[in-house]
């Protein structure tokens, strides 16, 4: 892209990642993309496939809900948790972005610390009272 | 884009000639994973609370759990909201790191065809226990 083409004038590139110095806005952005494609996979694979294991009876049910209980299935629940608290916190700042509100670096920095904060303090505040119920 | 002069001069010959820009339809899948993405708030801080519960029921109770008719609705909408929202936020990701247009229009496709299979099987499993109860 860098040679122009039939007095095309030259597009704009945004730079890339690694020209970039890590901050906690860029840091956001990927991890929300990150926890939408692990998400997508959950929703699919554990969400429709729980539905499906209900609806196939008893046995395909205790497989299922046996393999969910396993050490990995509990940590890869956790990061579902993880990743489904700090969506619903991301949409409620992309929604203040479309009122044009939270751009300055400073509020887009702080909004961006609550929305990870947000989702690892909620996940675990939703493990322990899973702890407590009797869940785990 | 900020205003005309930037956005003409950014254009190419073609995209001028056919005067069309986005065609006015640009706009309708911002706003569906914006509409999608309000609705799925409180459905999946319900999806948490539901977890919760399920986590500590046997077959017979989640199935019973299932059957109650509040539960059914939501358990449904939050798998098809869930899949619209997701469906476009993957679609996003595609075309943003493929560039190869034949392998990117076969993923789109790919993740439409996903995402529909999955609601659909998810939904329709919800309703068969809904419905008919435990085997």
């Amino acid at each position: 892209m860098t040679e122009t083409r039939g007095g095309l004038p030259e597009r704009p590139l945004s730079p890339h990642l690694q020209v970039w110095r890590w901050h906690i806005t860029m840091a956001c952005s990927i991890l929300h993309r990150a926890t939408i494609i692990s998400l997508y996979v959950g929703v699919l694979l554990l969400l429709a496939g729980w539905a499906l294991a209900l609806a196939s009876g008893p046995d395909a049910y205790a497989c299922y809900t046996g393999l969910l209980g396993s050490v990995l299935g509990k940590l890869v629940l956790f990061g579902l948790t993880v990743a489904v608290l700090f969506n619903i916190a991301y949409i409620v700042r992309q929604t203040f972005w479309d009122a044009g509100k939270g751009f300055t670096p400073k509020v887009a920095d702080m909004s961006g610390v609550g929305a990870i904060a947000f989702a690892v303090v909620g996940a675990i505040v939703v493990w322990v009272i899973a702890a407590q119920t009797g869940a785990l | 884009m900020a205003g005309p002069s930037s956005a003409g001069r950014f254009r190419t010959p073609m995209s001028r000639a056919r005067g069309l820009g986005a065609s006015r339809h640009g706009v309708g899948h911002f706003i569906t994973e914006r509409v999608s993405g309000l609705a799925l708030i409180p459905l999946s801080l319900w999806a948490v609370f539901a977890g919760l519960r399920l986590a500590s029921l046997g077959f017979d109770g989640a199935a019973e759990w299932v059957s109650i008719p509040h539960n059914t609705v939501l358990l449904s909408l939050l798998i098809v909201v869930a899949l619209i929202h997701l469906k476009g936020a993957v679609q996003v990701v595609i075309e943003d790191y493929i560039p190869d247009f034949t392998l990117k229009t076969v993923l789109v496709v790919a993740n439409l065809f996903v995402c529909v299979l999955g609601g659909a099987l998810g939904v329709v499993a919800i309703l068969k226990v809904a419905f008919t109860g435990a085997l």
